[in-house]
C-alpha cells in the first residue's frame, strides 16, 4: 500500500471576475493504510483537493507524491467512488462494471470475472452480479461503485462524500460496511465528508479544512479503539471536539480533551 | 402509442381490444352513413365495403405488394445512407472541435429548410426516378440523425468518463466503452425523428418524381381516374407500414438496449 | 447566457465555414463541368432574388405561403389544443380519441393531397387543410402529455389549500403544461411549414414558395429555385429565432419544468 504526500499544494481558478484560489498551500501526509477523513463545510476545497490527488486537477503551484512518485494526471494506482449513484455504467451488469478496470488492464474473460465476483461479495453482493445498475438501490449501486473501485488493486482509494445522498439508515449500514472492507484490504483511504459523525466513525485522522480560501486548518488524530460505537461516550465527545474546530457553538472545554492529545494546529 | 391504463392491469384483453376497436367502428360507421345519404358522388367517397374491396382486389392481384415494396426499399436505402453519414458526421462533431467547427453552421442553416423544397432542385440534377428520390430521403432524414448524435455524444456525462479514466481508459477505450454506449439513447431518438422525416417525405417524393412504382405515386396517379377507393387503400397501406416501423423496428431496438439499461429519457 | 469570446467564436466559425462552402460551390459553378442552366453562379442567384424582391413577386409567393401556413397551425390550435387538454382530463375521451391519433398519424399529411384535391379541388383549402393535418398531432400530443404531466402533487397541496376545479384548472394544470404546450406549438410550426411547401408543390394552381420553386422546374430555373430556398431558409430561421426564441425566453417558467424532448 502506498502513503500520500501533499505537499503545498495550491489551486489558482481563473474567473470573469479575476483569479479565485480554491485552494491555499495545503500539506498533508498520509501514511500507508491510513483512513484520512476531510471535513469542512461547502467551498472549503475539500473535493477539489481529492481530484487534485486523483489527478482529474492540477495543482497551480506544489506537488502530490503517491508512495513517492510524483502524480501526473490520472492512473490505476488510485480507485475512486464519487457520490453521485449514476457513476456505475447503466449498459453494463454489476459484474460488468466492476470488471472494467480488469478489462483495461487486459486480464482475461476468467479472471477478470473471478475477481470482480469476488469483489462483490465482499460488499455482500454475490447474487446481483447480473442486475443492471437501474434496478439496484441507491446503497446498492454504492456498494458497487465501492467494489469496482477496488477489484483491480489500487493502493489508494479516494471516496467523496459517497453515501451522502442515502437515508440514514442506509448509510449507517454502509459505513460499517466500508469499515470492514478497509480492514480486510488496508487500502490507504482518503475520505470527503461533511459529516461530523461518519467522520469519528470512520478514519484514523481528521484534516479539517476551512474555505475562502481552503486551508488546512487542523489535524485531529481519533485514537478511538475499533470498533467504534457512535454512541459511546468517548465517540460523541471526540465529534464535540471536532465541532470545535469546525467551528460551531458547542464547547466541550470541561470535559477530558480525548481527541484532542495529538492535535496539530495549522 | 397507447393510452396508459394503470388501474386496469387485469383487463382482460378482450375488453383492451373492445376498448380500441370502438373508435374505429363509429368512424366507420358515421363514414358508411355519409357515404350512402348521397352528400356526395359515389366515386368520390366510396362507402367502406368498396374500399375493402380495392384493398383485397389490388393485394391478391400483387399490385400494392409492388407499390409497397419499391417504397420501402426507397425509405430503406434512403434511411440506411442517412444513418451511417448521420452518426459518423454527429460523432465527428461530437468529439473533434474541428469537425464541430465545420459542420455545425452546415447542419443549422439546412435543417430548417423543409425537405420538400430541395426536391425540385434535386429531380433537375439527378432527374426523375429512383436516384432523386432515394438522395433526396437520405439528404434530408440525415439532419436530425446528425444533430442528436452530436448532441449525444456531448452529453455523456462526466462522472462515466471521470471513473473510467481513473481505472485507465485510454482515449480510444473511453471512446468505445464510454461515449458511445452513453451517447445512445441520443442517438437512437435521432434515427427514429430521422426515420420518421425519411418517411414523411418519401410520400411526397414519391408524388413529385414521378417514379414508376410506388404508393406515393399509387395514390397521385389515381386522382386522374377519380379512383379514390384506391387511394383510401393506398393510405391504409401507408399507415400500416408506418405503423410497423415504430412498432417492430424501434420498439425493438429501444427495449433490447436503452430500456433494458434504464437509460430512457 | 454564453460569454462573450464563446459567441464571438461561434459567429466568426459560422462566417468561415460559409464562406469556404459558397467559395466551393462558386468554383464547381464556374468550372464549367455542370450546364450553367443547372449550376448557376451565386451572383446570379443572387441578382435573380434581387430582382424577384423588387418587382414583388417574392413578395405574393411568400405572403400565399405565409397565409395558408397561419390557416392551417391556427385550426389546429383551436382544434388540437382543447382537445388535448379534455383528452388528458376525461379518461373515456383519451381511449376515445388515442386509438384514431396513432392510427393517422403514421400517415405523411402529403398522403392526403390526392384525395383532399378530388374532394375540394386545387387550390388554397387542400393547402391549408394539409398543413392542418400535420400541425394537429403534434399539438394534440403535447397538450395531452402536458395535462398529464402536472404533478398530482400540486393538485393536491392547492386543494388542501382551498382552490376549486376553476382555480385548478386555471392557476396550476394551465401553468404547468405551458412547457409542453409551447414545445408543442414548436414543433406544430415547423411541421406545418414543411407540409405547406410540399402540399403547394402538388396542389396550388398559383403562387406560394413551394409551387414557385415547383414551377421553375419546369424552365429549368435553377436561379430562381435557389433563390426561392434562400427565402424559405430566412422566414424559416426568423420564426425559430425571434418567435420561439423569445417564447421560450419570456416563460422563463420553464426552468426546472419537465423538459419535452426537442425535435
Amino acid at each position: 500500500m502506498s502513503d500520500i504526500e501533499i505537499r503545498d499544494v495550491s489551486l489558482v481558478y481563473d474567473t470573469p471576475s479575476g483569479p479565485v484560489k480554491a485552494i491555499d498551500n495545503a500539506t498533508i501526509r498520509i501514511a500507508a493504510s491510513e483512513f484520512l477523513c476531510i471535513v469542512g463545510p461547502s467551498g472549503c476545497g475539500k473535493s477539489t483537493l481529492l481530484n487534485l490527488v486523483a489527478g482529474f486537477l492540477s495543482p497551480t503551484s506544489g506537488e502530490i507524491k503517491i508512495g513517492s512518485s510524483p502524480l501526473s494526471g490520472h492512473g490505476m494506482d488510485r480507485g475512486v467512488v464519487f457520490q453521485d449513484f449514476a457513476q456505475l455504467f447503466p449498459w453494463r451488469t454489476a459484474l460488468g462494471n466492476v470488471a472494467f478496470g480488469l478489462e483495461m488492464k487486459g486480464l482475461s474473460k476468467e479472471r477478470r470475472e473471478e475477481i470482480a465476483l469476488s469483489h462483490l461479495a465482499l460488499v455482500k453482493l454475490g447474487e446481483f452480479a447480473h442486475s443492471y445498475p437501474h434496478h439496484l438501490s441507491g446503497g446498492m449501486q454504492q456498494r458497487v461503485a465501492i467494489a469496482r473501485a477496488l477489484a483491480y488493486n489500487p493502493s489508494v482509494l479516494l471516496m467523496d462524500e459517497p453515501f451522502a445522498a442515502l437515508d440514514a439508515l442506509t448509510r449507517d449500514a454502509m459505513q460499517r460496511l466500508l469499515a470492514d472492507v478497509w480492514r480486510a484490504t488496508r487500502k490507504t483511504v482518503v475520505y470527503v465528508t461533511h459529516n461530523v459523525a461518519e467522520a469519528v466513525y470512520l478514519a484514523d485522522r481528521v484534516v479539517v479544512m476551512t474555505p475562502h480560501p481552503g486551508r488546512v486548518k487542523i489535524e485531529l488524530p481519533i485514537t478511538l479503539p475499533r470498533p467504534r460505537d457512535p454512541l459511546s461516550v468517548e465517540f460523541l465527545q471526540c465529534q464535540k471536539d471536532l465541532l470545535r474546530h469546525l467551528g460551531s457553538e458547542m464547547d466541550a472545554s470541561d470535559a477530558p480533551k480525548i481527541c484532542d492529545d495529538g492535535a496539530t494546529q495549522r | 402509442m397507447k393510452a396508459q391504463v394503470p388501474v386496469a392491469q387485469h383487463e382482460s384483453r378482450l375488453r383492451v381490444i373492445a376498448r380500441n376497436a370502438l373508435p374505429f367502428v363509429v368512424v366507420a360507421a358515421a363514414w358508411e352513413a355519409l357515404a350512402y345519404a348521397g352528400v356526395f358522388p359515389a366515386r368520390l367517397f366510396p362507402p367502406v365495403e368498396t374500399v375493402a374491396a380495392a384493398l383485397v382486389r389490388l393485394t391478391v392481384a400483387g399490385i400494392l405488394p409492388h407499390h409497397a415494396l419499391d417504397t420501402v426499399l426507397r425509405l430503406s436505402g434512403g434511411f440506411i445512407l442517412a444513418a451511417i453519414a448521420g452518426v459518423a458526421v454527429g460523432i465527428a462533431m461530437g468529439r473533434w472541435r474541428l469537425a464541430e467547427d465545420v459542420f455545425l453552421p452546415l447542419v443549422s442553416i439546412g435543417a430548417p429548410i423543409p425537405g420538400l423544397a430541395y426536391a425540385p432542385l434535386f429531380l433537375l440534377w439527378f432527374g426523375l426516378g429512383n436516384l432523386s428520390a432515394v438522395l433526396l430521403v437520405g439528404f434530408v432524414s440525415a439532419f436530425p440523425i446528425i444533430f442528436n448524435t452530436w448532441t449525444g455524444v456531448k452529453a455523456v456525462k462526466e462522472v462515466w468518463v471521470r471513473s473510467a479514466q481513473a481505472m485507465g481508459a485510454d482515449n480510444r477505450r473511453l471512446f468505445r466503452h464510454i461515449i458511445l454506449p452513453g451517447a445512445l439513447p441520443y442517438i437512437l431518438t435521432g434515427l427514429r425523428l430521422g426515420l420518421a422525416q425519411a418517411w414523411r417525405i418519401l410520400v411526397g417524393v414519391e408524388m413529385l418524381a414521378a417514379v414508376p412504382w410506388g404508393l406515393g405515386w399509387l395514390i397521385f396517379g389515381s386522382r386522374e381516374f377519380l379512383n379514390t377507393d384506391v387511394m383510401l387503400a393506398g393510405i391504409i397501406v401507408i399507415a400500416i407500414i408506418g405503423l410497423a416501423l415504430e412498432k417492430l423496428v424501434f420498439q425493438r431496438i429501444e427495449d433490447f438496449t436503452i430500456v433494458r439499461w434504464g437509460m430512457m429519457k | 447566457m454564453t460569454a462573450s469570446p464563446e459567441r464571438w467564436r461561434m459567429v466568426r466559425r459560422t462566417v468561415v465555414t460559409l464562406l469556404a462552402a459558397a467559395a466551393l460551390y462558386e468554383a464547381a459553378a464556374r468550372s464549367g463541368i455542370f450546364p450553367a442552366v443547372l449550376v448557376p453562379t451565386l451572383p446570379k442567384v443572387a441578382r435573380t432574388l434581387v430582382n424577384l424582391v423588387q418587382d414583388g413577386t417574392m413578395l405574393w409567393h411568400v405572403s400565399y405561403t405565409l397565409a395558408r401556413v397561419m390557416c392551417g397551425f391556427a385550426l389546429a390550435i383551436v382544434v388540437g389544443l382543447p382537445l388535448g387538454i379534455l383528452m388528458g382530463r376525461i379518461r373515456a375521451l383519451e381511449n376515445f380519441v388515442m386509438p384514431l391519433a396513432s392510427a393517422l398519424m403514421p400517415i405523411p399529411s402529403l398522403a392526403w393531397v390526392p384525395v383532399f384535391i378530388l374532394w375540394f379541388g386545387l387550390g388554397d383549402i387542400v393547402t391549408a387543410l394539409i398543413v392542418f393535418y400535420a400541425a394537429m398531432f403534434p399539438m394534440l400530443l403535447n397538450a395531452w402529455t402536458g395535462v398529464r404531466a402536472v404533478n398530482p402533487i400540486w393538485l393536491r397541496a392547492a386543494g388542501a389549500m382551498g382552490a376549486g376545479e376553476g382555480a385548478l384548472f386555471r392557476k396550476v394544470i394551465i401553468p404547468g403544461t405551458l412547457p409542453f404546450i409551447i414545445t408543442g406549438l414548436r414543433q406544430a410550426f415547423q411541421r406545418s411549414w414543411i407540409a405547406v411547401i410540399g402540399a403547394e408543390m402538388l396542389a396550388a394552381s398559383d403562387w406560394g414558395l413551394g409551387w414557385v420553386i415547383f414551377d421553375a422546374k419546369e424552365f429549368l430555373n435553377a436561379d430562381v429555385m435557389m433563390a426561392s430556398l434562400i427565402v424559405i431558409g430566412g422566414i424559416g430561421y426568423a420564426f425559430e429565432r425571434l418567435v420561439f426564441g423569445s417564447l421560450e425566453r419570456i416563460t422563463v417558467l420553464r426552468w426546472g419544468m419537465v423538459q419535452a424532448a426537442k425535435s
